[in-house]
């Protein structure tokens, strides 16, 4: 009897050293270093610097926003940057991630530890000759950092708020819902998904040169959304408002927009359909 | 186990062993160090203002350079360049021919090419050739997309390399022609 117990708990205790091991001592550290794009409000004269932070990657989970919580939480509080679902349907992580903008808990840590990993905030251009003749315009209309890796997106926003993202119809059914084909349905696959994490929009060469004026990828192609929308009955109203220079002809079908995505969409494509739509007009 | 890890062990410990009377929420709150922040409320002009001289100092997000250089935006690029370029030369000869017609005529041009040694002619016109192979097949690419064709990102890349490799060939031919 006491034999057996003994041989039981001998065993429930190798049984946990064994799992011990694979978790802690079978793995040893895998040192990566990141290099993190820091600028603080307080000390605003202080330019702002990559500051370098090296964690082991195997005491580290697998994303990106991993890293970054493991280096706030052990390393830096002092390390600002937006997060909240830690599962690609918040948009809030959104930067740039060795040169590409993304969400970083979608974003997998390059597991080499000879490459250092770059992070910077969503990336923005101002057009050198605004700058020159009209330093207020360009005040009003870039990216602007807020603290670290945090992006003032209030521009984003407006434009987003401009093109009316909702359901406008005046003539409401007599009764219960709007109703619509499962084809007409099938249309907005691929363009509701957006989070509007404005990874695409910052990703834009046009949008760098022509935030103020041009759209961006995001907004137009939540614009197309609700123009393709059986239910709406303000297309021709919705086009109209694109039907200038700026607003969307800005597209020249670049494609980093599709390219960065991280939710797989294409807003080249849905611009390309506005853009056909307004020829057929 | 939380407080004595915080340094409240002792602080809790008196508070738990103290008479009842003691043993209130009033007593606890003011025992517990308070949070060093304080609110402050202010006019929604006010916070405003605060705001836009922050906004004043806040730098630019980082530029463009930062992008990892891909197909789709240098393609791109690479198209808007070499169609300044053309036109620049396209302008540039027209008018030059307008004001001095005797010294740019054909006769005169290609007299002047005869002269030159090989390896002169043959970067020259490869300098020519890739810009204007590279725009044509580009242009066809643009016009396909204008027509809703290879509007995917996979299309957009295929796309792509096949205008690189034909403009590859096309130079080539060009440069032997």
């Amino acid at each position: 009897m006491q034999t057996a117990s003994a041989l039981r708990s001998s065993v429930r205790s190798s049984v946990r050293s064994f799992a011990s091991s694979a978790r802690y001592q079978a793995s040893p550290a895998l040192n990566k270093e990141f290099k993190i794009y820091r600028w603080n409000p307080d000390d605003p004269a202080k330019k702002p610097t990559l500051q370098s932070y090296t964690i082991d990657l195997n005491q580290t989970g697998p994303m990106i926003l991993d890293a970054l919580i493991k280096i706030k939480n052990e390393v830096d509080p002092t390390l600002t940057f937006r997060r909240s679902c830690r599962e690609g349907i918040c948009g809030s992580c959104a930067m740039n991630i060795d040169g590409q903008n993304t969400l970083a808990c979608l974003c997998r840590i390059d597991r080499n530890p000879s490459k250092k990993s770059k992070i910077y905030p969503l990336p923005h251009s101002t057009f050198l000759i605004v700058t020159i003749l009209n330093p207020l315009n360009t005040f009003a209309f870039t990216v602007y950092i807020v603290k670290d890796l945090v992006p003032d997106l209030t521009l984003f926003y407006k434009q987003y708020k401009s093109i009316k993202p909702y359901l406008q119809n005046d003539n409401l059914p007599e009764q219960g819902e709007f109703l619509q084909t499962q084809e007409d349905r099938k249309k907005l696959d691929g363009l509701y998904e957006c989070i509007l994490c404005a990874c695409c929009s910052t990703s834009c060469p046009s949008y760098w040169w022509n935030q103020d004026e041009y759209l961006g990828p995001a907004t137009l192609m939540q614009a197309y959304r609700w123009i393709a929308d059986s239910r709406d009955s303000y297309g021709s109203q919705r086009k109209e408002q694109l039907q200038n220079e700026m607003s969307m002809y800005r597209c020249h079908t670049i494609f980093n927009c599709a390219r960065t995505c991280p939710k797989g969409l294409n807003p080249a494509e849905a611009i390309a359909k506005i853009k056909l739509e307004l020829a057929a007009d | 186990m939380m407080s004595a890890r915080i340094g409240l062990g002792s602080v809790t410990r008196k508070v738990a062993f103290a008479p009842v009377i003691g043993r209130n929420q009033t007593v606890l709150r003011t025992l517990i160090p308070k949070r060093g922040v304080q609110i402050q409320s202010l006019s929604p002009s006010a916070s405003e203002e605060i705001l836009n001289a922050q906004r004043l100092k806040r730098p630019s997000s980082p530029h463009f350079t930062i992008y990892q250089p891909q197909l789709t935006w240098f393609s791109s690029i690479a198209n808007r360049m070499t169609g300044g370029a053309l036109s620049a030369l396209l302008y540039g000869f027209s008018l030059a021919y307008l004001v001095a017609p005797d010294t740019f005529d054909s006769v005169h041009i290609v007299e002047f090419v005869a002269g030159l040694p090989d390896y002169v002619k043959y970067t020259g016109k490869v300098i020519l050739a890739a810009p204007f192979t590279f725009h044509f097949w580009n242009g066809l690419r643009h016009l396909s997309w204008d027509m809703g064709k290879f509007l995917s990102l996979k299309g957009a890349y295929r796309a792509g390399y096949a205008v690189l490799g034909a403009t590859a060939v096309s130079t080539v031919a060009l440069v032997l022609m």
